[in-house]
């Protein structure tokens, strides 16, 4: 067993452990931070070297270390590491519980390592409970009612989804005999089903898989404790909510679906019609009713339900994709990378911002242009990035996304998604111009810590390189779509 | 031309805005003249470009300053850029209009930093537009004008300055969002993101997979959102009315242009058969657009709603010229959009002068001006002529070129439309000329006593704007030469 294969996942975990030890005997706990991000840096480091091994499975065929995995290994910790930096600002508010707060996080992350690298339904189902369940107790960490009932709804709802999750994988096992991704689809062309009517329990299976994926990737109509978890809990882990725990989610089901489920043809077609309507509803449900929000923190929530329709629409293109044209995939993981900074980059500002103004309501961010130029400035860029206006990184994740699924003949889910952006400027600029036209309501200026402005910074230049010079990142997510099928 | 002079011109506006946002707000004065020498070296650029362009009837159809680089080779993406006989004279025409602008803004007070970097990075985007040869290239520069007229118009604007900032930005998102699926089509079918390259190939040499007429309609609605088109006109009155001056004679002199030159390049030149079928519905709409927009205008009662309805009327002309498909139609429509940019910027940088000292703009509480304002009146009143294109003035040539070219169009119908439209330059003479009256002639009235005429800067634009209209109007040859050579191709290839 070669160690060094998941080298990333255990310098995350001797990461977590260390922490939560070094907790008790260091006093400033900002330590605690710089001692994650370093850890989380080795994890990166670790990545990159395993970046040119051959694709290969470990533990008994329960992992696998490919290019898509890796990609994965190296998103995650980027994204852990910017929230942490983010979270600066909030750890007045949780002081005693920092150590457990940054080990949370980071085993939050793990999971999320592993289960881009799952390969078995086992695997797959323990690595999403350790996302779960780190979330649920890091939802839940300022202690205030909101945040006590997000946690709770959180818990109760994401229970009911592993439930049904579980269940369908059980219908699954039954139907074929495997839990192994690459047996399961070989299973499924021996036997040889030609038709929906004559695989009854795959297709439970596959519904209640969907049901129990849909929860975590905010597809409707499985979105509803979105808005209350996102307004409960403490900004960053909402950003870390609305990125992280949505890629995870988008990376299950593209392994999944691509390496047990894309044979026969009719299967992949029909749970890539399953996939498209999901998406069009999502994004006109998630557009629309972010219109009348008046939080901010809502008003994310609801725009990252429309985003979660727009990467819906990837896998949607899979499904109806030839085997050998991986264009679904790859757009969807570079709509993911931008999709991250831009998101970050908005909720980071939302941290500063709020923090100042004290509130989350949209109409106190009146006049933030004149009091916190810089930071107004970097969530306009991140807000225009979400709208989809050019040069940013939000233009071209939809322009390869869009073009990806026309080129698979879904021209009608495509233009429901351009006209739905359309519908998404009014919510976004509204408070672009709350922001830089209004008088502010209290003078002074607005602060905030440098590893948030530094974190801020990071996430605006990706959102314009990727916007500008996107070669390099397509030319990434064209090579980490190849998945390894056993 | 060795150096990328194209490129120059088009990010050195780009490059001024983020110069003059690192500067301070209390610094007017250096944030104004540091606009205005950004402008400035584009206009000179510019200028050296049009001398050194070879007007040759063997340049037809080759593009010339042409640059590119690859920039996402995965999806054949290249920054390309290059000037024809189409885009030359409108890629000018915004050169100068961007440098005008800096001028008639000379006097803004307002957040002069935020004001003069958006100006300046608007004026990117509109060169970017002409200029660019790859279509995903266009697309971007498309889009990127949006914001900063959103911000433009929301912040130095008037009236429901908010209101009509956010229409205007539905509306442009909207006909984009239908571009970019055309595109997408576009690009699904032809593997190819070159405009010239897939005009010359013929839409006939690739697989249809999408309907070739679903593509055309698709890609026109980004257009006739922006030319605009009758009944996506709507949002013009509110963003012209309530957009600070210089903002208007941008809008109306550059922006409603992109419209029409991409339908030339794009939708006629690309799909040249469904042009042909569906262009008496199109010679259709731009009646409407004449006729319709001429009497609206008549009914107007602020000097700056008459002057923007006016430019849908002769945004009508552009219309109709294009989709009569021949040789003399078109070039008369491209001098047309040349000529409103120049005449109606006049018009509108005028108007705002009015406004501006008269504190007025209501055309029922003014009048009688004539006496107290003489040097504005024959300003407006020239701009006025060349509004109702009075022989001698680049309107007279243009729409007269655009007349011939649409009366002797072998498109179905054309004939009649010709002669329906032809009202509309009655109707022209009829707003224009009241206006006129209303505003100027009469008998002077004693609170406008003391009313500030144009001072020096206003007079040297307004002069260079003049000189400009009477120039071409006297030798249109300067420019239907040029435009001539861009045009002929694009007709062989409609086969009319």
């Amino acid at each position: 067993m070669n160690l060094v294969l998941i080298a990333p996942e255990i310098s995350l975990l001797a990461t977590a452990i260390l922490v939560i030890v070094l907790d008790l005997f260091i006093r400033r706990k900002g330590w605690l931070a710089v001692f994650s991000l370093a850890g989380l840096a080795i994890s990166f480091g670790f990545t990159v070297y395993l970046w040119g091994v051959n694709p290969q499975t470990v533990f008994n065929n329960m992992l696998v270390v490919d290019k898509f995995a890796l990609f994965f290994k190296l998103l995650f910790p980027v994204i852990t590491a910017l929230v942490i930096l983010a979270s600066t600002d909030y750890m007045s508010r949780i002081d005693s519980f920092q150590g457990e707060y940054y080990a949370l996080v980071l085993l939050s992350t793990l999971g999320m390592t592993l289960i881009s690298a799952a390969t078995d339904l086992i695997s797959i189902f323990v690595a999403l409970e350790l996302i779960s369940i780190s979330l649920y107790a890091l939802v839940g960490f300022l202690k205030d009612p909101k945040s006590s009932e997000a946690s709770l709804k959180y818990l109760l709802l994401g229970a009911i989804a592993s439930a049904i999750l579980l269940y369908g994988m059980a219908f699954v096992f039954g139907f074929t005999g495997k839990t192994q991704l690459g047996e399961i689809s070989q299973v499924i062309q021996r036997i040889g089903v030609p038709g929906a009517s004559s695989a009854s329990g795959l297709m439970l299976g596959l519904v209640l898989l969907i049901v129990g994926f849909g929860f975590k990737i905010a597809a409707f109509p499985f979105q509803m404790w979105v808005p209350d978890v996102y307004e409960g809990a403490p900004t960053p882990i909402t950003a870390y909510l609305s990125v992280a725990s949505k890629a995870a989610g988008f990376a299950i089901i593209l392994r999944l679906f691509y390496t047990a489920f894309s044979f026969p043809t009719w299967l992949s077609q029909d749970w890539g019609m399953v996939f498209a309507v999901l998406a069009a509803i999502g994004m006109t449900v998630g557009n629309i009713v972010a219109i009348p929000q008046t939080n901010i923190k809502r008003m994310l929530a609801y725009s990252s339900i429309a985003q979660a329709g727009y990467l819906i629409l990837g896998i949607a293109t899979m499904g109806f994709s030839p085997i050998v044209s991986r264009l679904g995939q790859s757009s969807l993981l570079f709509f993911l990378a931008g999709y991250a900074v831009t998101n970050l980059g908005a909720f980071i500002a939302v941290i500063a911002l709020s923090n100042k103004a004290e509130s989350d309501r949209i109409s106190d961010y009146d006049g933030m242009g004149k009091r916190a130029p810089m930071i107004a400035l970097a969530l306009t860029l991140c807000l225009v990035s979400l709208t989809g206006i050019p040069p940013t990184a939000g233009f071209m994740a939809k322009f390869y996304i869009f073009s990806s699924a026309v080129q698979h003949g879904l021209l009608w889910l495509v233009i429901i998604a351009v006209l739905n952006s359309v519908v998404s400027a009014y919510y976004y600029l509204r408070v672009v111009k709350v922001m830089w036209f209004n008088e502010p309501k209290f003078e002074g200026k607005v602060s905030s810590s440098a590893a948030l402005r530094i974190a801020l910074l990071i996430c605006c230049v990706g959102v314009v390189l990727l916007g500008v010079l996107p070669n390099y990142g397509i030319k990434l997510a064209e090579i980490a779509a190849k998945m390894f099928v056993f | 031309m060795n150096f990328n002079i194209l490129s120059l011109i088009i990010f050195l506006p780009a490059l001024g805005a983020i110069i003059i946002a690192c500067i301070s707000n209390s610094r007017a004065k250096l944030i104004k003249y540091i606009a205005a020498i950004f402008t400035l070296i584009p206009l000179i650029l510019g200028v050296i470009a049009f001398f050194n362009f070879d007007k040759s009837a063997s340049m037809a159809g080759v593009m010339q300053f042409q640059e590119k680089a690859s920039w996402i080779p995965l999806i054949g993406a290249y920054y390309h850029v290059g000037l024809d006989g189409i885009s030359l004279p409108l890629f000018l025409l915004m050169d100068l209009l961007g440098f005008l602008v800096v001028l008639i803004s000379w006097k803004i007070d307002l957040r002069p930093r935020e004001y003069f970097a958006w100006l300046l990075l608007l004026e990117t985007s509109i060169l970017g537009v002409f200029a660019s040869l790859d279509i995903l290239l266009f697309f971007i520069f498309w889009e990127i004008e949006v914001i900063p007229m959103f911000f433009l118009i929301s912040i130095w604007g008037a009236g429901r300055k908010e209101y009509s900032a956010l229409k205007y930005v539905l509306y442009t998102l909207f006909g984009s969002a239908m571009m970019l699926a055309g595109i997408l089509c576009l690009y699904f079918t032809t593997h190819s993101l070159d405009m010239v390259q897939i005009a010359q190939n013929g839409i006939g040499s690739y697989v249809m997979v999408v309907p070739t007429v679903l593509m055309f309609f698709l890609l026109l609605g980004g257009f006739a959102v922006k030319l605009p088109v009758f009944p996506f006109h709507t949002w013009l009155p509110d963003a012209h009315t309530d957009a600070p001056t210089a903002v208007s004679v941008v809008l109306a002199g550059a922006l409603l242009k992109m419209g029409g030159y991409g339908m030339i390049r794009i939708c006629v030149s690309i799909f040249p058969a469904v042009a042909r079928q569906w262009a008496p519905l199109l010679l259709g709409l731009a009646v409407v657009n004449i006729i319709y927009g001429a009497a609206v205008t008549l009914k107007q009662t602020d000097i700056k709603r008459l002057i923007a309805y006016s430019s849908i009327s002769h945004m009508g002309f552009v219309l109709l010229g294009i989709f009569s498909l021949t040789q003399v139609s078109m070039v008369g429509a491209t001098m047309q959009m040349v000529s409103h940019g120049l005449i109606t910027g006049l018009l509108f940088a005028t108007a705002g002068i009015v406004m501006h000292n008269t504190h007025e703009r209501d055309i029922a509480k003014l009048g009688g001006l004539a006496r107290q304002i003489p040097m504005i009146t024959v300003i407006f009143t020239i701009a006025g002529l060349g509004a109702m294109g009075v022989p001698g003035t680049s309107g007279f040539i243009a729409e007269f070129m655009t007349f011939l070219g649409s009366f002797g169009s072998s498109v179905a119908g054309a004939r009649v439309f010709t002669i329906i439209a032809i009202l509309g330059i009655l109707m022209g003479a009829g707003y224009i000329l009241w206006l006129l009256q209303r505003v100027f002639y009469g008998p002077p009235q004693d609170k406008f006593n003391g009313t500030q005429d144009a001072d020096k800067l206003e007079r040297v634009y307004s002069a260079i704007f003049i000189i400009l209209i009477f120039t071409i109007g006297l030798d249109p040859s300067i420019l239907t030469n040029i435009i001539k050579i861009g045009i002929s191709p694009i007709v062989h290839l409609i086969g009319g």
